[in-house]
């Protein structure tokens, strides 16, 4: 039997003493999101997650989704969950108030992704996507699309898709076939053939609005000629009621190596009717704007499963007796010690908790700039903010999907034997997590967007927003003593990555496969500076918020800093071992995570020459 | 019809609970703390009541001012108005003073019903729904699975171990509730973005003239003498299958008086 618990703890920290994510309620949009109510809303979905989708998790797994004629039946429970999910109003969360959402920031939203996909990544993928399908809509839509189809959307009863992949283009989606045919009345009539369609066909709502990419007949090659279509399964009349069936049905579903509990449809378009959404032609940027907030969420399911496949390998280290600690046994009265005395053991679930908190701490960055970028009443700002986001997104993206892989793979090896098995319940962690790495564009076109796109951008202005604030931080801090042990390295590393930006900027205008062949090196580089900039930061407030002074001396009492003075400190005798948790895990990842900047430094340098050298026949 | 829950706050029930020395009081700042899970059936019920017939849920909640989050979350299922009980003098209240504190409040509220859950996880003694009748002078209906309203009385199904006892009832009066009776519902996000703007106010026991000499530690007419941890759970027993474990089993159930 698996466990979890939301980290409600940790994202208390995170909001409240990290980001300071006060001061969205200071946001035109945003007066109701003070920390208090955020606080509320997520102990409250902790609860949905935990009590209503986390059980369903395990079965939802074994059994799968059903097809038959077009009819997808989705694993037992999964559509009452739904009902209750909707019925709680939990789609309605971050939408706008226009159209009957509750408008609560980016962050809380982003926050809340990652419990839904620690609880049940398969049935998280249906709301995720009408969120992604709602936002494209949002975004582009005319007004009278928005009024027909986005507050039945928002309250849940209709969901939504994105319709991008077809048989022969994934990645490159300007070979897409699928046409749209104008019509006298303005509407089109869309024809082809898309697969890989999450939530595509299934037993929750009464319609489905599908977003679908395709080709106007004049429109030219390439991604420049792909049009954005919203497609409806069923037609909806003018006073709302739904009409007739649209020509749009689910030709088969997936059998996949995880979340199974999420369909995954062939849907077959004849004829059927659809709207323009944006403008002819501009449906691949229009796609996009959407994408980004796809990727950041994709990134969530990664830190999400890492999660609660970390809880879990905890509480079988605590429990299984195996083996002796080697100095001396450290539970003589058991008949053996607890995995946990085991450094091996240890160093896994260190690796997954270093790097688990880390990233919600950069997750949490990223949403509050979210907000800020969309919600700051000064232009400046905003600029400031949404380029901080494009910048991280993609290292988000890609480096929280790799961890949540390592770190699912890491909880079956503590499991020994018995993670191997189905039973347990690890296993399916390390298989769910495996498609975050690839959809929503694969972890390595991530990497190419960091390097092709991001870092030249505007003249780099991208990654200053990034470089300054870290370089100002390390140079505020490089003689204060107590936090020399983590800036110290992080300086170090922070000049590699920095060193490493220089080489492939220069390079890489010369020869675009220098780039490329290092940009997933590149981009983890990057992650690992960006989740050091995020521990120190933890450090430091976890010490002074335990009265640590330099040298290890106590603020409170001028000596050692005892237990007492400690819980004096801090106020809450329970936030005592959270806090020195957090320093012990800051110097882990400082002293046994950060170090791999060296070999990817190296690796880098190395260049695109032993990548390239063998010919396409060679292999 | 206006009806009033009575919550209480308690620690997490997965939580590892402490016994504090001297007076054995647990230990509820050192672990996380919600709303008592048995009281959701009771403000559950008590908002479908309202839903039904009209009128207002009030909440009603003795303890410290953190016990607000507890409150919260009644306000955020659809109760619509909330009052705490906090006075430092009720610390180590006994079953009495918490039933003299809530009687003393229940005197400045109007209701047709007092509903209460059928006991607290952490005190667990399920007598303050008959000690607030008590003092109220009204009638008590304990343990019910089943409530109806109709025709200005209530019929309600009170459960026992080899069924239920169907009870007809004028109001007002006193009824607890037993798990099982509805299906809580989670809060919908509207329901909790609202709960903070729904009323609430904090008496202390001046304001509600309760004597505090009857109430708290001093007051309390019980006293806890020591703790003892119940003794380890034993190991199970295994049985290995040589043909006959299947009878083997359904002896051990029977002699279990299982089956």
């Amino acid at each position: 039997m698996t466990v979890y618990k939301a980290p409600l703890r940790d994202i208390r920290f995170i909001l409240k003493e990290l980001v300071h994510a006060e001061q969205l309620v200071d946001l035109p949009g945003y007066e109701e999101a003070t920390p208090d109510q955020i606080d509320f809303v997520l102990e409250e979905l902790a609860g949905v997650c935990q009590e209503l989708l986390f059980p369903l998790n395990q079965s939802g797994d074994e059994e799968g989704c059903h097809y038959e004629d077009g009819v997808v039946t989705t694993p037992a429970g999964f559509k009452e969950a739904y009902a209750k999910y909707v019925e709680a109003g939990w789609p309605a969360m971050a939408c706008d108030p226009e159209y009957d959402g509750m408008g609560l920031p980016k962050t809380v939203r982003l926050l809340a992704e990652e419990m839904l996909s620690s609880a049940n990544l398969a049935f998280s993928v249906y709301p995720l996507l009408t969120t992604g399908a709602y936002t494209a809509i949002f975004k582009h839509g005319t007004d009278e699309l928005k009024r027909a189809y986005l507050p039945r959307m928002v309250e849940g009863s209709w969901s939504g898709t994105m319709c991008l992949t077809e048989a022969h283009c994934g990645t490159d989606l300007g070979l897409v076939r699928t046409r749209a045919i104008p019509q006298d009345d303005g509407s089109y009539r869309v024809t082809g053939s898309k697969i890989f369609i999450s939530s595509g066909e299934h037993d929750f709502t009464e319609n489905i609005i599908h977003l679908v990419l395709a080709r106007l007949p004049d429109a030219p090659s390439g991604t420049r000629g792909i049009s954005l279509f919203l497609v409806p399964k069923f037609l909806v009349n003018e006073d709302g009621s739904l009409g007739e069936r649209n020509g749009v049905v689910c030709g088969g579903i997936e059998k996949k190596m995880g979340v199974s509990g999420s369909s995954t449809c062939v849907l077959n378009f004849d004829d059927a009717v659809g709207h323009l959404v944006g403008e002819p032609n501009r449906g691949m940027s229009h796609m996009f704007t959407m994408m980004n907030a796809a990727r950041l969420g994709v990134g969530m399911q990664g830190l999400g499963l890492a999660e609660v496949a970390y809880q879990n390998a905890r509480a079988y280290a605590k429990e299984r007796l195996q083996g002796r600690a080697l100095r001396e046994p450290r539970y003589p009265e058991r008949e053996a010690d607890p995995l946990i005395v085991h450094p091996d053991v240890r160093r896994m679930l260190l690796t997954m908790r270093a790097n688990t908190e880390g990233a919600r701490a950069l997750a949490g960055w990223v949403g509050l700039n979210l907000d800020l970028a969309e919600h700051h009443p000064d232009p400046a700002v905003r600029e400031e903010a949404g380029d901080l986001v494009d910048l991280l997104t993609p290292v988000v993206k890609s480096y929280f999907t790799d961890h949540g892989f390592l770190a699912t793979n890491l909880a079956v090896q503590i499991h020994g034997g018995h993670g191997y098995i189905r039973e347990t319940g690890v296993e399916q962690f390390v298989r769910d997590a495996r498609i975050a790495q690839i959809w929503e564009g694969a972890n390595g076109v991530q990497g190419l967007d960091l390097v092709g796109r991001k870092l030249g951008m505007h003249n780099g202005r991208l990654l200053r927003r990034f470089f300054h604030p870290v370089a100002a931080y390390l140079e505020a801090h490089q003689n204060d003593p107590l936090l020399g042990e983590f800036v110290a390295p992080l300086a170090k590393a922070f000049g590699r990555l920095q060193q490493a930006t220089a080489r492939i900027a220069q390079q890489g205008l010369r020869d675009p496969d220098e780039a490329a062949a290092v940009s997933s090196d590149y981009l983890r580089l990057f992650a690992l500076v960006a989740l050091g900039y995020m521990w120190v930061q933890m450090a430091e407030i976890s010490l002074e918020r335990l009265g640590i002074g330099s040298s290890g001396e106590s603020r409170v009492n001028g000596g050692q800093a005892t237990a007492d003075a400690a819980a004096a400190s801090v106020g809450d005798p329970k936030d005592v071992p959270f806090y020195q948790g957090k320093i012990a895990c800051a110097r882990f990842y400082f002293q046994k995570l950060l170090p791999e900047t060296s070999s990817l430094f190296a690796v880098i340098m190395a260049g695109a020459a032993p990548v390239m050298a063998l010919g396409d026949e060679g292999f | 019809m206006e009806i009033v829950v009575c919550v209480k706050q308690v620690v997490d029930t997965e939580a590892e609970k402490k016994l504090l020395a001297p007076d054995w009081r647990l230990d509820r700042q050192s672990v996380e703390n919600v709303l008592n899970p048995y009281d959701e059936y009771a403000v559950e019920e008590a908002v479908r009541l309202k839903e039904a017939h009209g009128g207002e849920v009030t909440v009603l909640c003795m303890g410290p001012e953190d016990a607000q989050s507890a409150v919260r979350k009644a306000l955020a299922m659809g109760a619509d108005r909330a009052l705490m009980v906090t006075d430092p003098a009720l610390a180590g209240s006994d079953t009495q003073g918490t039933a003299l504190a809530l009687s003393g409040a229940l005197a400045g509220l109007t209701y047709d019903l007092v509903i209460l859950g059928i006991m607290s996880t952490d005190a667990q003694t399920g007598q303050l729904p008959s000690a607030l009748g008590d003092i109220l002078d009204l009638p008590v209906l304990t343990a019910l699975n089943m409530m109806k309203f109709e025709d200005g009385s209530l019929t309600v199904h009170r459960q026992t171990d080899q069924g239920y006892v169907a009870y007809g009832c004028g109001l007002p009066a006193v009824c607890s509730v037993v798990k099982g009776i509805n299906e809580p519902r989670y809060p919908s996000l509207k329901g909790i973005m609202g709960a903070k703007k729904k009323p609430l106010e904090t008496k202390d026991l001046a304001e509600l003239g309760v004597d505090t000499a009857r109430v708290g530690g001093a007051g309390a007419l019980t006293k806890v003498l020591s703790t003892t941890a119940p003794p380890p759970r034993k190991a199970g027993q295994k049985i290995e299958d040589d043909g006959t474990a299947a009878q083997r089993i359904v002896e051990f159930l029977a002699g279990e008086k299982i089956i």
